[in-house]
């Protein structure tokens, strides 16, 4: 990686952690409603893990499919922030015209598959996202980002029988932030090391690895997703991180420990990384602290402002989007009586 | 013209699609090296290969959406569900992932899925594998749902099932996978909405979907001895509902029979007779009836089952009421 690489990469750590900042306060003026999931503290996971695999290069992109937490996954894969914004604020203009909000991001045009609201739904779908570009012969693979908690789904097992049996090359990244909403691991996960639960059990190969730090991040996402690509099989990889703000919006965080969180909080992915380049010479404090104006900036006047100037939908389009708009009538009738 | 029975009609569907387009894969249980638990894709496995007719284990909510995932991305899934019953582990995916991915990406993505299953009651299969559950899925925004009566329909059907661009259900049933018809030999469609009159009269109109249509069929039989005209009209679509065809027929005969197999609160019948009062109620010149099975979770027990069960005689005798002759 070269010094532009690691400022560019230190960058878009920062913007999202102000991207997330920002939709925070958006979401006290009531601007943002429903349930606000946010990412920070976790940004070198799909920072680093994306940055290894083909994104924001339109339909040739690698498919991306997460949870909930879903924002930065899709702005890193190519989702446009402001459309991003725009669909928190649940606008025409947002990624998914407004029918989605913040659980349910889509960008069809870089393969950004969604983000959904059901624990543990995204395993198969990213099994058959893989099983169509294995199909197709593309050399695409499909990266499934989901927590720790969903590991306890049916689907989790399920699914990693059969993307095992079927050779499917799909990535699933394992986002341990120890926590499902307020139940620590321990208290939920016979097995707390959740790459232990495929292996043997699966006979898949799996990992894993420090989430804090995006170049070990990098490192370990490389080898999986080259193995993925290569060899056409399934990889399991999952990354040590923490999640410094509550579950969604209304979490007084009453089950962790003010002690845990400062521990963690020594590990911020973006301190660790700035303190490297820093170090290495990379950059120095005040450039860091340009860069953060500079993002704030296009956060209030581009991103901000796209969002709260563009249209709501339109009430008479309602029930747009429920079935084919345009429906062949071969198949789907009238009945020729 | 040749005669098929429904399973061979089903099967040639597949074959035909799959020899088409080579993104039509088909999934499910039992369904490649052993043929098939209704002979669906009996014979395919050899031809296509065990990337297209795929084995799975028996993980319904994974494989169904391991399909759903592979359809939004251009492959055109076929996946059968053994029996209705099992479709409900697989609930998550089809209510919450396949029914709303189009409406929550604001149109940018679709599934379409074809998930074929049989849902109604065999002989003595007892409480946990005579679900009908029609009523589950027609109610459920953004799927479409559809009841084939006949090969005709299975073959024509599933053909346009697989080309549609929407998620679709096909509800087939255990007692008719065996039933023969003439279809034509040369490849046709049938579409995936529309009610149809399969029968006319001018007394009563009998309305009935899948087996419960052959039910309004065999009662219409004996009425005609007795003098009576009854239409029969199959909805063969439950999602969207067809109420065009059935408001026509009513404001003919004034009288109206809703035939279901399922149990009736919240029901296919309760749907139906609702969109009558609101379309066409002062066509009526008597209650409307529904004949239903008893709410009561299949039994085992053969008298008990068919104590449960409606057959052509209680849509007959449910006619004569409607008739206002007993
Ligand atoms: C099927 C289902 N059950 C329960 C919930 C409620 N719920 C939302 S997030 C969550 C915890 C998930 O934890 P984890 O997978 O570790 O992800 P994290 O939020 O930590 O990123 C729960 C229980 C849900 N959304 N879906
Ligand atoms: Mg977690």
């Amino acid at each position: 990686m070269n010094d532009a690489d690691k400022k560019r990469l230190l960058r878009e750590m920062i913007f999202y952690r102000r991207f997330e900042d920002r939709t925070f306060e958006a979401y006290m003026e009531r601007k943002i409603g429903g349930f606000l999931h946010l990412y920070s503290g976790q940004e070198a996971v799909a920072t680093g893990v994306l940055e290894m695999a083909v994104v924001g290069k339109g339909k040739e992109n690698d498919y991306v499919i997460t949870g909930y937490r879903d924002h930065i996954h899709a702005i890193k894969t190519g989702a446009p922030p402001r459309e991003v914004m725009a669909e928190l604020y649940g606008k025409e203009t947002g990624s998914s015209k407004g029918r989605g909000g913040s659980m349910h991001i889509f960008d069809a045009n870089q393969n950004f598959m969604g983000g959904y609201a059901l624990v543990g739904q995204p395993f198969p779908l990213a099994a058959g996202l893989a099983l169509g570009a294995k199909h197709k012969g593309t050399k695409q693979i499909a990266i499934c980002f989901l927590g720790d908690g969903a590991n306890n789904q049916g689907t989790f097992h399920e699914t990693m029988n059969m993307a095992s049996i079927w050779n499917l090359p799909v990535l699933f990244v394992c986002e341990n932030n120890g926590y499902a909403i307020g139940t620590h691991i321990a208290r939920s996960t016979a097995q707390p090391s959740q790459y232990k639960r495929v292996d043997t059990a699966y006979n898949m190969k799996s990992s894993q690895h420090d989430g804090m730090d995006i170049e070990e991040v990098m490192a370990a996402a490389k080898q999986a997703i080259d193995y993925v690509r290569n060899e056409e099989k399934p990889y399991f990889i999952e990354f040590m991180t923490y999640r410094f703000r509550g579950h969604s919006m209304s979490d007084a965080k009453g089950y962790r420990t003010k002690e845990e969180e400062a521990e963690w909080e020594k590990r911020d992915p973006i301190k660790i990384f700035s303190k490297k380049l820093i170090e290495a010479g990379v950059l120095k404090e005040a450039d860091i602290k340009a860069m953060e104006k500079e993002i704030d900036d296009e956060i209030e006047n581009d991103i901000i402002k796209f969002a709260e100037e563009s249209p709501e939908p339109k009430v008479e389009e309602l029930t747009r989007y429920v079935l084919d708009d345009n429906p062949d009538p071969r198949w789907i009738g009238p009945l020729q009586k | 013209m040749a005669e098929t029975a429904y399973w061979e009609a089903i099967r040639r569907a597949h074959d035909e699609e799959m020899a088409r387009d080579p993104m039509v894969i088909a999934m499910g249980e039992d369904i490649g090296v052993a043929g098939g638990t209704y002979k669906a894709t009996s014979g395919l496995f050899d031809k296509y290969g065990e990337t297209r007719i795929i084995d799975c284990p028996i993980s319904e909510n994974s494989y169904t959406g391991i399909g759903i995932g592979a359809s939004m991305v251009g492959m055109r899934p076929i996946i059968e569900i053994m029996s209705i019953n099992f479709a409900l582990l697989a609930l998550d995916t089809i209510v919450n992932a396949a029914a709303k991915i189009r409406y929550m990406s604001g149109g940018q993505l679709e599934c379409p899925i074809v998930m074929r299953t049989p849902g109604g009651t065999a002989h003595q299969l007892a409480a946990q594998h005579s679900a009908r559950l029609a009523r589950m899925f027609m109610s459920t925004s953004g799927l479409r749902v559809v009841t084939p009566r006949g090969p005709l329909d299975a073959y024509g059907m599933l053909k346009s099932a697989i080309r549609s661009n929407d998620p679709v259900i096909i509800i087939e049933h255990e007692q008719m996978y065996n039933l023969k018809e003439e279809i034509p030999d040369e490849e046709f469609f049938r579409p995936l909405e529309g009610a149809e009159v399969i029968r006319e009269g001018t007394d009563i109109t009998l309305i009935g979907y899948n087996y419960s249509v052959h039910l309004c069929m065999a009662a219409a039989e004996r009425l005609a001895k007795d003098g009576i005209s009854a239409e029969v009209v199959d909805l063969r679509s439950l999602k969207p509902i067809d109420r065009e065809t059935i408001r026509k027929s009513v404001e003919k005969t004034h009288k109206v029979l809703v035939a279901e197999e399922d149990e009736a609160p919240v029901g296919v019948g309760s749907e139906i007779i609702t969109g009558i009062m609101e379309d066409c109620f002062f066509a009526l010149d008597s209650q409307p009836v529904r004949i239903h099975a008893a709410d009561v979770p299949v039994p085992y027990n053969h008298k008990l089952e068919k104590a449960a069960i409606p057959n052509a005689d209680d849509v007959y005798q449910g006619a004569l009421k409607v008739m206002g002759k007993i």
